[in-house]
């Protein structure tokens, strides 16, 4: 009696709160304009075979005639795949450094690479506004130095968008590879190196290679988040950059279309179910590879 | 001791400049005396005062406040609940598609959840308010929640609640007795973290508020697409403070506690 209630009362939570509004984004994504403003009827009162008879996929039909939702879809799995790079060429080194540094820092230094996490995303996003605008703190520095004479435009351009990325999700790429770097058996490097490999070779061959599971769940972890990013893109990417999260956005609170904005989102789901199955894989070989 | 190679102190000094520079010079400049953010015109402290004046903000950070604490205490119940039925719940129908419900939420896209959740309080006639972001919030950090209580009780030693039950006392007084204090630590990690999600989030909450209820990161976000702004500095300042003191803290208490038990291990082994 009681395992059943321990059971239930999540599980009902959830069926309710989070498999119901996925079907009803389903439902509302297939019906038509008119009749999907509010207040429409998500009501399976005229049975399914109404139901079915109604399904009709001109949402769908309409997001492939309008170029501007699949440049936005092509457009953000750039954006988000140059950024987990990015995020990835900037992060390795200093999970690296972390797992060299000696012991009793790196309870600091892990505090250190947590602590920006526990912050506002809002406001770690909003600091680059005033250091990338165009009299903002950098063009300051730069023209200072004598580098520049004309202020560089980043604010409200992809580079912006990519600096937030790199910024906001750093901690979810070295804390992975740092996990996997902490157990990495350093006899084996020296191993490497006693055979005639240079310093820079045992790093390519051996530790690369061995650090492989982390940085591919680091990876996948900044790259999902990302793909549907909608803060960044808007604070720091002006009306230039074109980013789904923000299409959908805009579809809903701006155009009030809720059909388009549905079908967007489940478009976009669609996408994310590959990432997603890849990166639940890495998971599960990495378990089994601990046990 | 290991040394660390210049190359290894260059990426690591860099890495944290990059990491906290722009925060640094955000709390800087909330100190400046000119509305023009980044024209430094003397030391100030008067944009503090203008935000406790700001009856918006205050209001905003009230509900804010509120929808935390309430959203974070039910996410805890229901993420530990759904954390014991993962892990020592063993078979019932469904199975399968609870551990989905609770990892899908993770890699949601914000937009999408807080799109498919306004659509059901409007589909069921709840008007949007602090209700249905507090709903929201508790749904999506739940499944937070239930991760990290779920890897702790993954690392218990069953045996001592079997022990406990042969001994006679019912599941319940088990799990109370035994299960639960083992688990607090990750139980109150759990907590914090829904409660950090909560303050946090801008996209649900813009999704499943109404007009009567408003919070900060919207009010936040509102004001900040118009440019920077002083007060928005001070405000940023205050709860990275905030956060600042809480993080050392936690960390401090748990470094505490780690010498303790290292020390009363190692007297334990002199002992026997």
């Amino acid at each position: 009696m009681r395992r059943a209630a321990l059971i239930l009362v999540p599980y009902v939570w959830l069926l309710v709160l989070f498999l119901a509004p996925f079907l009803i984004v389903l439902k509302i994504s297939l019906s038509d304009a008119a009749l999907a403003i509010p207040p429409y009827a998500p009501t399976l009162k005229d049975g399914i075979a109404a139901l079915i008879r109604e399904l009709d996929f001109e949402n769908f039909v309409f997001l492939t005639e309008d170029d501007l939702y699949w440049k936005a879809y092509l457009s953000s799995l750039r954006i988000a795949l140059i950024s987990t790079v990015l995020t990835l060429m900037v992060g390795y080194p200093i999970a690296y450094g972390m797992a060299k540094a000696p012991d009793e820092w790196r309870a600091t230094l892990m505090m250190l690479v947590i602590l920006p996490f526990w912050t506002s995303f809002l406001i770690r996003v909003y600091a680059w506004m005033g250091i990338l605008s165009n009299e903002g703190l950098l063009n300051q520095l730069l023209t200072w130095l004598g580098l520049i004479s004309e202020p560089l435009i980043i604010l409200n351009t992809t580079t912006a968008v990519y600096i937030g990325i790199v910024y906001t999700y750093l901690p979810f790429m070295i804390l992975p590879i740092y996990a996997a770097l902490d157990r990495l058996d350093a006899s084996l490097d020296e191993a490497a190196q006693d055979l005639g490999c240079t310093r820079t070779q045992a790093f390519w061959l051996v530790t690369i290679p061995l650090s492989r599971n982390g940085i591919v769940a680091g990876s996948f972890l900044v790259f999902i988040p990302a793909l549907g990013e909608f803060v960044i893109p808007s604070l720091l990417g002006g009306s230039g950059t074109l980013m789904i999260g923000k299409v959908l956005w805009e579809e809903f609170f701006n155009n009030r279309d809720w059909p388009v904005a549905s079908a967007v989102a489940v478009i976009l789901l669609l996408i994310l179910v590959v990432p997603i199955v890849l990166f639940q894989r890495n998971q599960q070989k990495q378990q089994e590879a601990e046990q | 001791m290991k040394r660390l190679s210049w190359f290894n102190v260059t990426s690591l000094s860099l890495g944290f400049a990059f990491l906290y520079l722009p925060m640094l010079v955000l709390i800087f400049y909330s100190f400046n005396a000119s509305k023009l953010v980044t024209v430094w015109a003397g030391f100030s402290t008067k944009w503090y005062g203008t935000l406790f004046q700001n009856e918006a903000f205050l209001d905003a950070a009230w509900v804010t406040i509120k929808v935390a604490v309430i959203s974070s205490t039910f996410a805890t119940i229901l993420g530990t609940m759904a954390a014991y039925v993962l892990v020592r719940g063993g078979r019932f129908m469904g199975r399968t598609l609870f551990s989905g419900m609770i990892y899908a939420p993770l890699v949601m896209p914000e937009v999408i959840t807080g799109l498919s959740l306004l659509l059901l309080f409007i589909g069921i006639g709840l008007d949007r308010g602090v209700l249905t972001i507090v709903l929201a919030h508790t749904t999506f950090a739940m499944c937070y929640v239930s991760v990290v209580v779920s890897s702790r009780l993954v690392t218990f030693d069953r045996s001592l609640e079997e022990a406990a039950l042969d001994l006679g006392s019912t599941p319940w007084e088990a799990f109370r007795l035994v299960t639960l204090p083992i688990i607090a630590p990750a139980v109150i990690s759990g907590w914090l973290l829904a409660f950090t999600l909560s303050l946090d989030d801008l996209v649900i909450a813009s999704f499943t508020s109404g007009p009567s209820a408003t919070t900060l990161p919207i009010k936040i976000f509102s004001a900040v697409r118009l440019g920077v702004s002083p007060e928005i500095n001070a405000l940023s300042t205050i709860m990275i403070l905030i956060v600042t003191v809480g993080v050392v803290t936690a960390s401090l208490v748990t470094k505490r506690n780690a010498v303790r038990a290292q020390k009363d291990a190692q007297a334990a082994e002199r002992a026997g």
